[in-house]
Formats: C-alpha cells, structure tokens, sequence
C-alpha cells in the first residue's frame, strides 16, 4: 500500500498505551510482535476481522504460523507483483497488521516475470494441483492424530527395554509437541498455498462486474461464482440429514431446547431405534462434526465434536423445520441452474461480442479457482486447528497433573516457547527426580495474564493506528480483509460523527428486518440468541450456521460480501450487513435496529 | 378508426412512420403495437402542418429566413419568432383537416366529448434522431372539447419556431427543408403518481439497473423538476430494489375541473409517503424491459399510474447519454485468459 502522508491520521500506535497492570502480560508476546517506535511511519489495522477478542500468549501462535506462510507464498512462492508479505504487531492483546507494498517499477516489472510462471503454472494445473492438495491435506490430518498419547510411567515399559528402542518417554514428550507445533505452522503453508491466487482470480471477474455494472452489487457477483458443494456447508447439511433420521426414527421428541446432549444420548442409547440414530450421529461426527463454533483461531473455538451443545441446541428447530414439510436437502441442481442464469443475463446485457468473451474468460477462471476458496477453509480452520489445540489442550492436562497450574486450559496462557519450557522442565524432573521447578512458577503467571485478556476485553481499540495511505492497492489486504480506502473513510467519519443513527457496511444478503439486536461479542454468548434476534457481531461465522435458522437477520464489524458468513446468510435468505467496522460498538444489547442488507445499511430505531 | 391522410390512430403507426408523425407519434404507435398499455389516441399528421406553413411561404417566406438566421442574432431570434408564432396560430385551418380532427376527436372520446386529451407536439428532422428535439415544443394537458383541440394543435404548430426550438436547430445545423411537426391527441390519464424511468443507470450508466422517478399526481411535475421524484432503483435481472430514496413532495400537478392543470400542495400525509409501492415498481420495471427489449436498446421512457392502480406509459425514447460512451468494451478477449489476473496483481487499477 501507498505509505504517502495523509493529512488524516489514525492514532500512531506509540501513542497507544498498554493498559495500566497488564504491563508483565503484554511482555510476554515474543519481541517481534511488539511495537517499537519505527511503526509510527507505517499504517495498521486491527485484523478484527480473524482475532475479534484479545488473544491468549499460546493463541498468538496462530498469527505467526498464519503470517509466516502468507507471507511465504506471496513474497517468495508465487511472487506477487505489488506486495510482500504482512507484518503483524500485538498491543493488549489486539493483532494490528500492515501490508509490505512493492512500489519500485523496475522491482514490480522483476516479479511480475517471476509471478507469470509461478502463478500461471497454478492457475494452469489448477484441478490436478488441487486435487493433490487436498490428498497431502488427508495425509497431514492423519499424521496429527496419530501422534502418540502422553505417557509418563515410573518405569519405562518392558517391551521397550527388551525391544532396545534406547529412548525414554520424556524425550516423546519434546518429539510430539515439536511435531505438533511444527505440523501446526505447516498446515498454514497448505492454507495459502492456493489462497491469493484463488481469491485474486475471483476479483478479476468481480473488478470486471464493477465496471460493467457499476451498481450491480458484491453479493451478485458472489452468487454468480459459489459453489454449493463445498465441505463447509457439509457439517449444517449433516444436521438436517440428522434431523430427518430422528423422525424417521420416531426418537425426535427427545430433542427440546434447553435438553442436554448427555442426557438424551443416555436415553438413545437404551432404545434399538436410539442407538440407530447415535450411529448415524458417530457418521456424522466424523469429519464433519470437526467444525469449530468460530474461526478456529482461539482455543477456545471448540468443535462441535468436543461440544455437541451447539449441533444438539439446533436439531429441535430442524426437526419442526422437517415436519412443517420444509425440503431438507439443498436443491443443487435447481441452485446451480438459477446461478447459470443469472451469468446468462449478465452477460446478455453487455453491449458487445467482444466484452462477452472477456466475461466468459473471466467466469470461467473464478470457476476454476472456486471450489479452493470454499473448501480449504474446513480442513484447514476447523479440522486441523482441533486436532491442534486437542494435542496441546493433552500437555495442558500432563503440566496440570504435575501441578505447574491447575487447569489444563492454563496452558494456553503460555507462549509456545514457554510450553516448550515447562516442557523440558517436566522431562528433566521425570529424569532426576528432583520435583518440577514449573509449579512453583506458572500459576501466578497464568492467573495474571488471565486477568489482563479480561481487563483487555473491557477495552475498545481504534480500527486502524498511523497514517492513512492514499490508496489500498495491496491486493493481499483487498482481498482478504476488504480494507480499501472507502473504508478507512468510514472509520475515520465514525470517530467523528458518533451520534448517527445510521452504520454502513456491505450489502452482503439482501432483505429489510427489524428486530432486537444481541450483541454477541464471544462465542460463549451464542445460547443468548432468542429465535428473531439481530445477531450483532464482530464477525458473522458459518460454522455458526445452526443460528442462522434462529436469527432474524447478521450484522458484523468485518467481513467482505464473500466471507463464508455472507454465503451463509444468503443461503438461509437472511439479510445481512457485514463489514461495518463499528457495529458492536455503536449497536447496544437490546436496542431496536433495522438491517437492511440490499443497502448494507443499518438503522438503530431506539 | 378511420385514419385519412391526416390522421393516423396509435394501432397502425410504425416507427418507419416518423416523417409523417413525428418522433413521439412514432414511438408511441410502435409501443401500441409492442402490446405495451398506452393510453390511446391518434396522430394528426405532419401534412396539414406543411399545408399551413405552404400558404404562409406564399405570403412571406418562413424556412428560408429561419435557416438564414444566426445563434448570435438573439432579437432577430426573437422577432422572428414572435412574427411566425402569431402568424401560425391565426392562419386558417384548411376544411379537410379541420374535418378530420374533429371526426378523430369523437371517434377517440366516444359519448362523452368533454373527456380529457393531451395534445403533444411531435416534430420530425430528416436525419435526425427525436430525442434532440424532446422537450422543445409544446404540450398541453387536460384539454377538454374538439374546439380547444383545434385550438391547441395551432399551438403545436406555432411551438416549433419557440425560441428554443429554432435556436437549437441552428445550433445542431438541422435545414429547415426537413423540419415539421405532426401532433399526437391522446387520452389524459388521471394520475395518482406520475414519473420517469430509464433502463439503465442515468448516473452510472449500469445496463443492469432500471431507474424509476415518481411522484404524485401527474408527470408533468417530474418532467418540468417542479418537484424532487421519490428515486428507486431496481436490478433488471436480480429484481432487488437498491435504492429506495422517498423525497418531500411538497407540490403537484392535478386536472382543473374546467380544463387544465393546477398544481396543489401535497396533503400533509402523503408528502414523505412513497408514491409508488414495490408491486407496481416490479410491474414498471418489467414494462421498462419489455420497451427495451423491443427497441434493443436502453430507453428513457415516461409513465403514469391512474387511479384504479393500470400503470401506462406516455413516452419512450432511446437512452442517448451513455450510449456514446459504450463505445470502449470494458475489458477485451486475451489470448491467453491468465493475462485478465494481472489486473488485480500487477497494479495496474
């Protein structure tokens, strides 16, 4: 992005303040994600979009390896043209990135050779690449869960001895957790393997669009290129199939709002037809129960596998959606035949043969690239990212029995490297003898830095910190956060026009619905969601589908008209506004609002 | 209906008609033939205007000195308009077509001969497309009886050598040889809200878009500007209405019982109401592609809702603006279909 001086300025990030006694907190986040007073010359945003809550000193893992690789395959994979990779800087707990713009001519016209038989290569192999991409996928997710379980026995077992293998248990402890970390930041470089370019192909149709028909909206153009078989609508697919079976079964009364999941799979159990369904229910769960209520970001992201309160809490509107004789099944085929007409209609409006053929190029590449920027995202955030934080979630529980802090959980309020301490700390006192130095260390630690990511949460930060460029023409930051300079523009006009009643975002779904708004700023609050609700969020996620049979209408501070929230919005046929930056913020639990999705418009009405 | 060399009713005109019925007489029998709701109504033909004019010439000559004139010459503009305006409306009208008019008159009101007609000017140009012309000459709503027909038609006539009406054919270099103008007669609809629409943005000019201006009463408030039109815009093939903006309608123009429009403040109630409600919008805009689909390209198009909810339209012209501009294809064919991604990579936007 352009670093051009604006007369408009965000505040600079060195005039953003740790917050009083969450100093030592703070100072645990590696260096390299600290501010240092060179950042005042360069724009930031608040990635709100992936790290909506202040995040926990192990959950930073996830920027790193995330980072790490995105940056990888733009700067030296692929060889994006116009930008480098994204520097990220964490100030309480809040994840603020820059982009690395390439603005040099000579530099540009360098890697725009390199991109052309890198990327081209991609574009042209697409199918074959990714079909090999989601085999090495399969192969990775296997290997994590066949990561051994821990063990520390007094003794080492016998068979080992008299097998020779030479290594004791503690050096597994090491082995699996590097293996762990490390499949973790690998997993990332499948992520962006086929990201940017998936995403850059399909902007190249929707630039197109916008040209053509400058008022046509995002959400037109998103229908024109989903698809509808993605993995990611796989797991809301499964529940309705789940749903019909109960009937079927003649065991759908078990289902009530407000019944626990153990309880009715006790009484399942103890009927033939109710073990029939857990069957089609331990079907389901594998894989596709691998789904995390949230991006997958936080460890606390839980899968509906490891909580079966969120698929259980949506089954009963499910089941009267079956008997009040709704289609379960997603009609494919009709989906499919509405999107080819309406390419069909665009098309024939263009004013000549030679736009049409541009147009049939165009679409037929965002085709191509499609089933990737739809798919990935259930391997990758969901799948993988459980067995992740599963694996560790096992450490946390050995450093919790071993009394280095009292929960499992505890755990994630270290830096990996400090895990990778104690960990050595734990094997090192399983070799001597000698008791842990860990125990006597971590609790206070963990309880203090708990206490600053709530003390963090209470707390407001600006969407954006320093200068505002010019323009935005990072692609990577286009693309993936939809900050353009319109955006920016409605930030800076938010922090000045406070008492508007009315907040802009993308028209992501169309339709007009008032209701009562729930300000959902945590995933731990979705159960406040009353049938009829406004859900009001950060970031509206499609792995929280089940809620949208229950809500009226989604509104979120971030998010383009192409994230997985949108699609999912418009699939149930709610209106939604998403990208508004300030939502939460301005929206109060409770209040009356208006979302008006075909305008990307929200109005408070009390 | 019987049509003569004077008139022609809405049923038989083509847009191949155009020299003999104007632009507007074109387009609004081409729309009656399209089976599009037009109010109906028949064209007095531009021959009895060139009979007129012909007996003027004997006298003194009007074409020549019209041509003969310049922009600059603003008096001269002026007199000369004056002097042939006047000499227009006084000259006889010849039997045969006063006959006609009269007779078309009763054919189109049937028993009731006092009902309310439009008499609009239609002017035609060799050469030259109606749309230029739109707006130059007069129209006159509300005219009630066969004597305020023949009336009005003289002031038609008299119209097309308006200030504005001669000055933009000097300025467009249009030869006056050409030049005539027949008049369309045409029920009036009692309008409950009245606007404009065009078939593709008039801001953007986005094909994909239909843009509807409306406002209560009848459509001459709209077209005149004497009021802000509440402004919609509806997708053409996604149906959505993106742009709902209701403005204060403070005024509008009704019927005066004897003939006529006055202009009424709006009631307290209705002046921030929509005038139109979504239902008819959708109806509109199905029309409006309809139109265009029939002339094969965007159209600006006028309309009125009466008062049992019938929408009809007054008007359509061919979208002349944007046109021009379509010229550039928005992105060309590449030979190799990867080169579109650089415009999202190379920094080229």
């Amino acid at each position: 992005m352009s670093t051009t001086i604006n007369t408009k300025c965000f505040p600079l990030p060195s005039s953003l303040k740790v917050i009083a006694g969450t100093e030592r907190a703070q100072a645990a986040y590696p260096y390299y994600m600290q501010f240092s007073k060179e950042d005042d010359e360069r724009f930031w945003f608040y990635n709100s979009m992936h790290f909506p809550e202040p995040m926990s000193a192990f959950d930073v893992t996830t920027a790193e390896a995330a980072y790490c690789a995105l940056g990888a395959a733009n700067t030296r994979v692929h060889s994006l043209p116009t930008t480098l990779g994204i520097d990220y800087r964490i100030i309480n707990g809040r994840i603020y990135i820059g982009g690395n713009a390439v603005t040099d001519p000579a530099e540009i016209a360098r890697r725009t050779n390199e991109f052309q038989q890198r990327a081209f290569y991609y574009y042209e192999h697409w199918e074959e690449l990714f079909a090999q991409w989601k085999q090495k996928m399969l192969a990775l997710i296997r290997t994590a869960e066949a990561l051994p379980k821990l063990a520390l026995p007094e003794f080492e077992p016998l068979d080992h001895v008299r097998a020779g293998r030479g290594i004791a248990s503690n050096h597994y402890l090491l082995d699996v957790y590097q293996k762990t970390l490390e499949g973790y930041f690998r997993m990332w470089h499948h992520h962006f393997e086929f990201l940017l370019l998936g995403y850059g192909a399909y902007l190249t149709f929707f630039d197109f669009c916008k040209k053509a028909f400058p008022e046509i909206s995002d959400q037109t153009v998103a229908r024109m290129v989903a698809g509808m078989e993605a993995e990611i609508f796989r797991p809301d697919d499964e529940l309705r199939r789940l749903a019909k079976r109960a009937i079927e079964l003649g065991v759908e009364d078990l289902f009530r709002d407000g019944a626990v999941p153990g309880d009715i799979m006790q009484t399942l159990e103890r009927s033939e037809s109710g073990s029939k369904w857990l069957e089609e229910l331990a079907e389901s769960r594998d894989p596709w129960f691998n789904i995390n209520i949230g991006d997958g970001f936080y460890h606390y992201h839980r899968s509906w596998n490891d909580d079966l309160s969120m698929p259980f809490a949506s089954l009963p509107g499910y089941i009267a959606n079956v008997k009040a004789g709704e289609r379960m099944e997603r009609p494919i085929d009709k989906l499919m035949a509405e999107r080819q007409q309406l390419i069909n209609d665009y098309r024939d409006l263009l004013n000549s043969d030679e736009e049409r053929a541009a147009y049939d190029q165009m679409i037929q590449l965002a085709h191509r690239v499609f089933p990737y920027v739809e798919g990935h995202k259930f391997y990758c955030e969901h799948w993988y990212t459980n067995l992740f934080f599963n694996k560790i979630r096992e450490f946390g529980a050995l450093l919790a029995a071993y009394g280095f802090f009292p929960n499992a959980e505890d755990i994630f309020h270290l830096t990996h490297y400090e895990v990778e301490a104690a960990i050595v700390d734990l094997m090192t006192s399983w070799s001597n003898g000698s008791p842990p130095r860990g125990p006597a260390r971590w609790t206070p630690i963990v309880n203090e830095r708990k206490a600053a990511i709530a003390e963090w949460a209470r707390h407001e930060t600006p969407p954006a910190l320093g200068p505002v460029p010019d323009v935005i023409d990072d692609p990577a930051i286009v693309m993936l956060w939809g900050i353009t300079r319109e955006n920016l523009e409605v930030w800076l006009a938010a922090g000045e026009k406070p008492d508007s009643n009315e907040i802009k975002g993308f028209a992501a779904s169309s339709g007009v619905v008032d209701g009562i708004a729930r300000v959902v700023m945590t995933v731990d609050e979705i159960d406040r969601l009353r049938r009829g609700d406004i859900l009001v969020c950060h970031v509206t996620n499609p792995s929280w589908a089940p809620v949208f049979q229950k809500i009226a209408a989604a509104v979120s501070d971030i998010g383009g008209s192409m994230s997985h929230a949108a699609i999912v919005a418009r699939e149930y046929g709610l209106p939604a506004v998403v990208g508004t930056g300030t939502a939460t913020q301005k929206i109060k639990d409770g209040q009356r609002i208006r979302v008006d999705g075909g305008r990307g418009v929200v109005t408070i009405l009390q | 209906m019987h049509a003569t060399a004077n008139i022609s009713w809405f049923a038989d005109i083509t847009l191949a008609d155009c020299p003999m019925v104007g632009g507007k007489g074109g387009s609004l029998g081409e729309l009656t033939r399209a089976g599009i709701a037009v109010p109906p109504g028949f064209v007095i033909t531009t021959r009895g205007f060139e009979h007129v004019l012909a007996e003027l010439e004997k006298q003194n000559p009007v074409r020549s000195r019209v041509d003969a004139l310049s922009l600059q010459d603003l008096r001269g503009l002026r007199l000369l308009s004056q002097e042939v305006r006047a000499r227009v409306k006084s000259a006889p009208l010849p039997p045969d077509v006063r006959a006609d008019i009269v007779a078309a008159h009763a054919e189109l009101c049937g028993p009731d001969l006092r009902w309310p007609l439009a008499v609009r000017s239609s002017a035609t140009a060799e050469d030259s497309e109606e749309a230029s012309f739109a707006g130059l000459q007069d129209t006159y709503l509300w005219v009630k009886g066969a004597e305020a027909v023949l009336e009005y038609v003289r002031s038609c006539w008299a119209s097309l050598y308006s200030v504005p009406s001669m000055s933009y054919r000097r300025k467009d270099g249009t030869p006056e040889n050409g030049v005539a103008i027949a008049v369309v007669v045409q029920k009036m609809v009692d309008a409950r809200s009245a606007g404009v629409m065009f078939t593709r943005s008039p801001l953007t000019g986005d094909r994909s878009v239909i843009t509807i201006e409306s406002a209560w009463g009848l459509g001459s408030a709209v077209v005149s500007g004497e009021v802000t039109p509440d402004r919609f815009v509806i997708g053409k093939i996604t149906g959505q209405i993106s742009v709902r903006d209701i403005s204060d309608k403070r005024i509008q123009h009704v019927p005066e019982e004897n003939g006529g429009i006055k202009h009424i403040e709006t009631p307290e109630a209705l002046r921030g109401a929509p005038s139109i409600n979504d239902g008819e919008l959708k109806t509109l805009a199905e029309i409006g592609r309809k139109v265009e689909r029939h002339y094969r390209r965007p159209q600006d198009i006028e309309w009125a809702i009466d008062r049992s909810g019938d929408i009809v339209l007054l008007q359509s012209r061919p979208e002349t603006v944007w046109s021009e501009k379509d010229k550039a294809p928005v992105a060309r064919p590449a030979p190799n279909p990867l080169e579109h991604v650089m415009n999202i990579f190379g920094g080229r936007r």
